[in-house]
């Protein structure tokens, strides 16, 4: 195989192009990517608008809410805030909508390849 | 109010802070050779089955989520992160507080779009994925090429880091070049020996026992900080403003955005995005992803790194304006260190030597832990990307690549020292963002092309590696923090043509749009096969590489 860098590189027991193109997949990877893309998108948007708020809009940034705490502390604090949310959001979602497809398709290829490699060493 | 004031007075007594530190600075060095002691043990007895070389640059992926999350945050809270921060906040007040944002947010580009599926396609380094389904040879050097350099800068700047450091914590002078060389040599052996003994496995101890002490270390800080201000921010904001009018300082300005950028906004657009997207992207962060046996422990890492760094960079707000408001902006530029004096001064004031002392070892253990770190994902790269795949093309005698990857640290190591030593008094925060503005120029598109682009080609990886790399390093040297004032890296010269001192605003789009254009100018396509394959195992975990068993 020439390339140790990859584990079970072109396994010849599956066809991943098949794979990549059956149902199953395709919905795993619609899963994936219609959660990651969209937030994403959404916190770099968030994070660009508090820093260029951060730059250029000072005084708006300087007004105070409460005591000394002013507006650009209060929305950097929301930006951790949005971050835990976030990663919490994403493993929730994750373990109950991405988790149990992937494994599904998992354990079936695996199947295959050990199935493959006994007949093999038949 | 009171407690602020008679601390005031008991500094101002007959010493300076500075002063009143050094007497107590072998109290330091006891508690750092403590620290070194235990986690030589731990190192050694990890040591114990480094056999294989999953084990020496995987830890044989047997660590889970949590620990490995803690050694991420051991990894990247840098001396930078812990006494750079706290010092901006204390000094520049609100604009020291921006950097930390960034250094967060930034993780969620690792967990939504990296992590998982790096996890699940490489190996031991970021090039296994990246040249996965490209043409082998270009693409590792490449990607092992920008990893050397990223390593290098990081590297460099912890080092030259530490030097500064010692000033402070071993009661040196700022002028005491000597000493500080003799401390840098010191830092690169302890981090030779851990990383040649205990590989991956070794490093990571080192790091989770790091971290741990720093978060525990910063929460008593804070604890204490927030206790003598009635457990009130506004409250100890308002001290750090008094402070600030007593001594003619910015004032109520402190608590605004201006301080630091405020004549530079497109500079602080500039580095928020290589900050935000360089984490994603620094190999050493990415390596300890294959330290876990599944994607999904790989998620938990990055849960627990964000957390832990998260909680963290909250503390740094409470100890920047503790320090501002208890020691003031006079006496932290007035100490040896300077900037990076804040935190462990703010220690001496409220809690005595022994705080002081505490902190200062855990100062120094996270340069060990950082250094250490970016060593052996260095090593790992020479030895796996370059001698095994392409000196001798896929074929390593057995044990070579490891022995290999060992004779690499020790290159490494002594290379780290001089350019340290060299290095001594440069601008380390410069440094620190110039990895950041690399790795997300040279590494970053091409990560996320190969793992989201179908027909993403070989090209393509090559342009945007090289053309981000070197438009990177080409637009800093042109920077005006390399030539044209006083304060530059050469006050003499002047050919600072390009206005900002990061090139991320310029470099990241540029690398992004040359991925684009090196792909559907090739001519030739690659194989879909084998791009099935990626996208059929990043996202399923079929053919990952599995746990060592001993």
């Amino acid at each position: 195989m020439g390339n140790s860098a990859q584990a079970s590189p072109g396994s010849p027991d599956v066809d991943f192009a098949q794979v990549q193109e059956s149902e199953e997949f395709k919905d795993l990877r619609k899963s994936h990517r219609s959660f990651v893309f969209p937030v994403a998108l959404g916190f770099l948007l968030w994070y660009f608008a508090y820093v260029l708020l951060a730059a250029y809009a000072h005084d708006f940034m300087s007004i105070k809410v409460w005591g000394s705490i002013n507006i650009g502390l209060v929305m950097g604090l929301l930006q951790f805030v949005t971050t835990f949310g976030i990663t919490t959001w994403y493993v929730h979602y994750a373990n109950s909508r991405m988790d149990p497809k992937a494994a599904k398709i998992r354990t079936r290829l695996e199947s295959q390849i050990s199935a493959g490699s006994a007949t093999e060493g038949v | 109010m009171n407690a602020t004031s008679v601390l005031q007075h008991l500094a101002a007594a007959d010493k300076s802070l500075g002063e009143q530190t050094k007497d107590t600075s072998w109290i330091n060095i006891l508690i750092f050779v403590l620290f070194v002691g235990v986690t030589m043990v731990v190192v050694f007895r990890a040591s114990r089955n480094n056999k294989t070389a999953a084990d020496y640059y995987a830890a044989g992926r047997s660590f889970s989520g949590g620990q490995n999350g803690t050694a991420i945050a051991g990894d990247y809270l840098s001396a930078a992160s812990f006494l750079g921060i706290t010092g901006a906040i204390a000094i520049n007040g609100y604009d020291g507080f921006l950097y930390s944002i960034g250094f967060l947010v930034a993780w969620l580009v690792a967990l939504l779009l990296v992590a998982e599926l790096l996890r699940n396609t490489g190996k031991f380094t970021m090039a296994d994925v990246l040249s996965f389904r490209l043409k082998q040879r270009p693409v590792r050097i490449a990607a092992a090429t920008t990893t050397l350099v990223v390593c290098f800068f990081y590297l460099l700047a912890q080092m030259a880091g530490a030097g500064g450091l010692v000033s402070l914590l071993l009661g040196l002078d700022n002028g005491n070049k000597t000493g500080q060389g003799i401390v840098i040599a010191v830092v690169g052996v302890l981090m030779i020996v851990y990383v040649l003994i205990g590989g991956m496995k070794g490093t990571t101890w080192v790091q989770i026992i790091k971290a741990c002490l720093l978060v525990v270390g910063a929460a008593i800080m804070t604890v204490i900080v927030l206790a003598m201000n009635g457990f009130n921010l506004s409250t100890l904001m308002d001290a750090a403003v008094q402070t600030s009018i007593n001594e003619g300082g910015a004032g109520a300005a402190l608590l605004n955005p201006g301080a630091a950028y405020g004549k530079a906004p497109l500079d602080f657009v500039s580095l928020a995005l290589a900050l935000v997207l360089g984490t994603a992207a620094l190999p050493h962060v990415l390596m300890r992803f294959y330290t876990v046996p599944t994607a999904k422990e790989a998620r938990k890492s990055v849960v627990w790194a964000i957390w832990l760094i998260g909680i963290f960079y909250i503390f740094t707000l409470v100890l920047g304006y503790g320090a501002g408001a208890l020691i003031g902006k006079t006496a932290i530029l007035a100490a040896p260190g300077g900037v990076n004096a804040a935190a462990p001064l703010l220690a001496f004031v409220i809690g005595g030597p022994i705080l002081l002392g505490f902190i200062s070892a855990v100062a120094f253990a996270t340069i060990l832990a950082v250094v250490a770190g970016l060593t052996i994902t260095a090593a790992a790269s020479f030895a796996h990307d370059i001698y095994s795949n392409v000196i001798v093309k896929g074929e390593p005698k057995p044990e070579m690549e490891v022995k290999v990857a060992r004779r690499t640290v020790v290159v490494i190591g002594i290379v780290a020292i001089a350019g340290g030593i060299l290095a001594n008094g440069q601008n380390i925060a410069f440094l620190v963002a110039l990895a950041f503005a690399i790795a997300a120029s040279a590494n970053l598109p091409t990560i996320l092309f190969s793992l989201f682009w179908k027909k993403f080609t070989t090209q393509g990886a090559l342009w945007s590696m090289y053309g981000g790399l070197a438009s990177a390093i080409i637009l800093i040297a042109f920077s005006p923090v390399v030539s044209g004032s006083e304060k530059a890296m050469i006050p003499g010269a002047s050919f600072d043509w390009f206005p900002l001192a990061n090139p991320g605003i310029v470099s990241i789009p540029l690398a992004f749009f040359l991925g684009w254009l090196g792909t559907v100018l090739d001519k030739n396509t690659e194989n879909p096969q084998v791009q099935a394959e990626m996208e059929v195992r990043s996202l399923t975990g079929v053919g990952a590489e599995k746990a060592v068993e001993h």
